[in-house]
C-alpha cells in the first residue's frame, strides 16, 4: 500500500539563533523512498535546518512532522521511536573518538535492541562491510582517513536500519572519485533499503547524480527560492541566483 | 602643471583632471609611501577625474595595491571619478576583485568600542544566562543520578572504571608531592612560632587537624579542578566541535548520563579515597620537619595526633572531598558541553572550568565551616 502521508513535511519554518533568523516561510515535504536535496551557497542555512529536522535545534516558529506527528509535540516514546527511525551522517563523521569503529556502531544497537552479544558482534561486521570497513572493527576514528570515517558514519547511521538518513554534506572534504563512490552508495542503499535520504549539500556533481527533488535556500531572501528536481531546476528556472549556482562547474 | 610630487609619484593637472604619474618600483618590502599629501593636494584641486600615467612604473606588489586602494576611496569620498583604464591589466583586476564586495562595517565586532553601560549589561545578561544554564545542568544532572540509582542511565560500566583510573590512581603522583610539601610547609610555620613558647609537640596538633579538616581535602580538589576538571571540560569541549555530543542526541542517548554521569561518579569515589590519602602524606610530611628540626621523633609525633585529632576531623574532611569532587566534575562537564564550536572555545571552557571550580570549592568550603562551627562539630 503506498503511504499518502509525507515522510518529513516542514510547515511555516522559521529558524533563528536568538533575535537574528535565518531562515524563514519554509515549507516543502519528502516523500517515502525519495532522496531530497537541500540546496543553497555556504552560510545559507543548510546545516541549521538540518539541525531542525533531526530535532537537535528548535524552531523558533512552525512545524516539523515526521510520518505526520509533530517532532516537539511528540511524546518521550513517540520521540525515541523518530530518533530510534533515523540515522544522520555528520558532516565530519563525529564518531565518538574514544570507541572503536566496532563499539561506535555497538552502542547504538545495546542501547535500542535486545540483541546479544554475538548477534551485534555480527550485525557491526555486516554493517562495516556494506561500506567496505569490515577490517576495521577494531580501528578508533583517529587511526582511519577522512574518507574512511565517512563512511564508518554512514555504517553508524544505517546501523539500526532506519527509515530516513539524513546526510550533512556528505562528500566535502572528499576526492572526486571517493566522492562518486559515496554518491553510488547512497543510491545502492535507497534502492536496496528503500530508505528516505535527505541531504544537505553544495556539491553540484552530487547534486545532480542523486537528488530526485530539492530546495534552494536563499541567505539574501532568507527563504526557499526554488525547489523540484535539481535537473528540472538546472533546465527551467529563471531565478539568475538558481542558474548561476547550478551551472558554476561548468 | 606639477602639483604634488614624490619620489615615486607626481600628481599633474590635465584639463579638467588631474594625473598621477607613478614611477620605478612600488614593493611593500621596501614601505608603502605615505599618500597623506597626496589627498590634501587633490582635494584642494578637486579634479573631475584622476587618470594615471604608468609609463616609467616598473616592478609593484601589495606595496602599489595598498596605495591604491586608499587612494581610490577618497576619491569615491570626494566624487572624483577615478579612470582605472589608464592602469595596467594586473592592477585593474586586482582593484576589481578587492573592490567587489564593499567592506560591511556593522558586521565588525565592535566589543572595544562599547560604552561601559553597554559592557556591564552585556556581562550581566551573560552571567544570567551562565546561571540559567548552569541551575538546568544541575537539574538534569539530578534526574540522571536518579536513573542511575534506578540502573536505568544510559552509560557504560567500562566507561566508569576508566574514569575511576583516571581520576585516581594516576594522580597518586602529583597529590603525593603537593600533600607531602603542605604538611612540611604547616609544621614549618608553626614551628617558626610554637618554638618561642617551648611548645614544638604541638606541631602535631596544627599538623594533624589543618590536613584532616582543611588541607587534604581542600589540595586534592585544587589539584583535582587543574588536572581532571580542565580535562572533563577540554574532552567534552572538543566532543561538541567535532558534533559527537550531537550524534549521542541524535541517538536518543542524553549526553548527561552517558558522559556526565561516569565522571561525576567517578570523581564522588576517588575525591574522599585521595582526601584519605592526603591526609596522611601532609601528616607524614610534618613528621619529617618535626623529626630534623625540632628533635620529636615519629613515635611521639604520631601518638600527639593520635591522641588530639579524633576521627570526626577526619570524617568532616572527606565529606568535604566528596561534595569537592561533585563541584568539580559539575563544573568541568558543564564549562564542556556548554563550549562553542571552535578551538578557542575548547581552551576558554577548560580555563574557565578550573576557575568556576576553585570559586566553587572555596565558597563550599567557606559554607561548611560555618555550618560545622554552628553545629558544634
Amino acid at each position: 500500500m503506498i503511504n499518502s502521508t509525507p515522510h518529513l513535511e516542514v510547515r511555516q519554518l522559521t529558524m533563528a539563533y536568538g533575535e537574528s533568523i535565518i531562515q524563514t516561510q519554509l515549507n516543502f515535504s519528502v516523500q517515502h523512498g525519495e532522496i531530497f536535496v537541500i540546496m543553497g551557497g555556504s552560510g545559507c542555512g543548510k546545516s541549521t535546518l538540518l539541525r531542525h529536522l533531526i530535532g537537535l535545534m528548535e524552531p523558533a516558529e512552525g512545524k516539523i512532522l515526521v510520518n505526520g506527528i509533530d517532532l516537539w509535540q511528540a511524546s518521550l516514546e513517540e520521540r525515541n521511536l523518530l530518533t530510534r527511525n533515523s540515522g544522520v551522517l555528520f558532516q565530519g563523521g563525529a564518531l565518538w573518538s574514544s570507541m572503536t569503529l566496532g563499539e561506535n556502531i555497538e552502542l547504538l544497537l545495546t542501547e535500542h535492541t535486545k540483541l546479544n552479544k554475538k548477534q551485534i558482534q555480527e550485525v557491526i561486521s555486516y554493517k562495516l562491510s556494506l561500506v567496505g570497513l569490515s577490517r576495521y572493527t577494531d580501528y578508533y576514528p583517529s587511526e582511519i582517513s577522512g574518507g574512511m570515517r565517512k563512511r564508518a558514519g554512514l555504517a553508524r547511521a544505517m546501523a539500526l536500519d532506519p527509515d530516513i538518513l539524513f546526510f550533512d554534506e556528505p562528500s566535502a572534504g572528499l576526492d572526486p572519485i571517493s566522492s562518486r563512490d559515496l554518491d553510488d552508495l547512497i543510491l545502492e542503499l535507497r534502492d536496496s533499503l528503500g530508505a528516505t535520504i535527505v541531504i544537505v549539500s553544495h556539491e553540484l556533481a552530487s547534486i545532480f547524480a542523486v537528488g530526485d527533488n530539492s530546495i534552494f535556500l536563499d541567505p539574501t531572501e532568507k527563504t526557499i527560492i526554488a525547489s523540484g528536481s535539481p535537473k528540472h531546476l538546472l533546465e527551467s528556472s529563471t531565478d539568475p541566483r538558481v542558474i548561476q549556482f547550478l551551472t558554476r562547474m561548468n | 602643471m606639477t602639483v604634488s610630487t614624490s619620489k615615486k609619484y607626481r600628481l599633474v593637472a590635465v584639463d579638467s583632471g588631474a594625473c598621477l604619474q607613478l614611477s620605478g618600483n612600488w614593493l611593500f618590502s621596501s614601505g608603502i609611501p605615505d599618500n597623506s599629501a597626496l589627498l590634501q593636494e587633490l582635494v584642494s584641486l578637486q579634479p573631475n577625474t584622476l587618470s594615471f600615467d604608468c609609463q616609467q612604473l616598473k616592478n609593484w606588489d601589495t606595496g602599489l595595491m595598498t596605495f591604491l586602494t586608499g587612494l581610490i576611496t577618497s576619491c569615491h569620498q570626494h566624487k572624483i571619478e577615478v579612470i582605472k583604464e589608464s592602469l595596467p591589466d594586473g592592477i585593474q583586476t586586482l582593484l576589481r576583485l578587492s573592490f567587489a564586495v564593499t567592506e560591511r562595517r556593522s558586521q565588525r565586532r565592535t566589543v572595544l568600542g562599547q560604552p561601559v553601560l553597554t559592557k556591564i549589561g552585556n556581562v550581566t545578561i551573560e552571567m544570567h544566562r551562565n546561571w540559567s544554564d548552569m541551575l538546568a545542568f544541575i537539574g538534569d544532572v539530578f534526574f540522571a543520578l536518579l536513573n542511575f540509582m534506578r540502573r536505568r542511565a544510559q552509560f557504560r560500566l567500562s566507561d566508569l572504571f576508566f574514569q575511576i583510573e583516571a581520576a585516581g590512581p594516576s594522580a597518586l603522583f602529583i597529590v603525593t608531592l603537593i600533600s607531602v610539601l603542605v604538611g612540611m610547609i604547616l609544621a614549618f610555620v608553626g614551628a617558626v612560632q610554637l618554638r618561642l613558647f617551648g611548645a614544638e609537640i604541638f606541631i602535631a596538633n596544627l599538623v594533624g587537624l589543618g590536613m584532616a579538616r582543611e588541607m587534604g581535602a581542600m589540595m586534592t580538589a585544587i589539584i583535582m579542578a587543574g588536572r581532571t576538571g580542565a580535562a572533563y571540560a577540554a574532552l567534552l569541549g572538543t566532543m561538541q566541535v567535532n558534533e559527537e555530543i550531537d550524534a549521542l542526541k541524535t541517538i536518543a542517548v542524553s549526553p548527561i548520563e552517558f558522559l556526565v554521569l561516569p565522571r561525576l561518579i567517578a570523581l564522588l569515589i576517588t575525591m574522599p579515597l585521595l582526601c584519605i590519602y592526603a591526609d596522611f602524606m601532609g601528616i607524614i610530611g610534618g613528621g619529617i620537619v618535626s623529626a630534623t628540626m625540632l628533635d620529636i621523633s615519629f613515635f611521639q609525633y604520631f601518638q600527639q595526633i593520635q591522641g588530639f585529632v579524633g576521627l570526626s576531623h577526619f570524617v568532616i574532611g572527606i565529606i568535604k572531598a566528596a561534595i569537592f569532587g561533585l563541584l568539580i566534575a559539575t563544573a568541568g562537564c558543564f564549562r564542556g558541553l556548554q563550549c562553542g564550536r571552535s578551538a578557542s572555545a575548547v581552551g576558554f571552557a577548560a580555563t574557565s572550568a578550573v576557575v568556576t571550580s576553585i570559586v566553587l570549592i572555596i565558597v563550599a568550603d567557606a559554607i561548611i565551616t560555618v555550618l560545622c562551627q554552628v553545629l558544634g562539630v
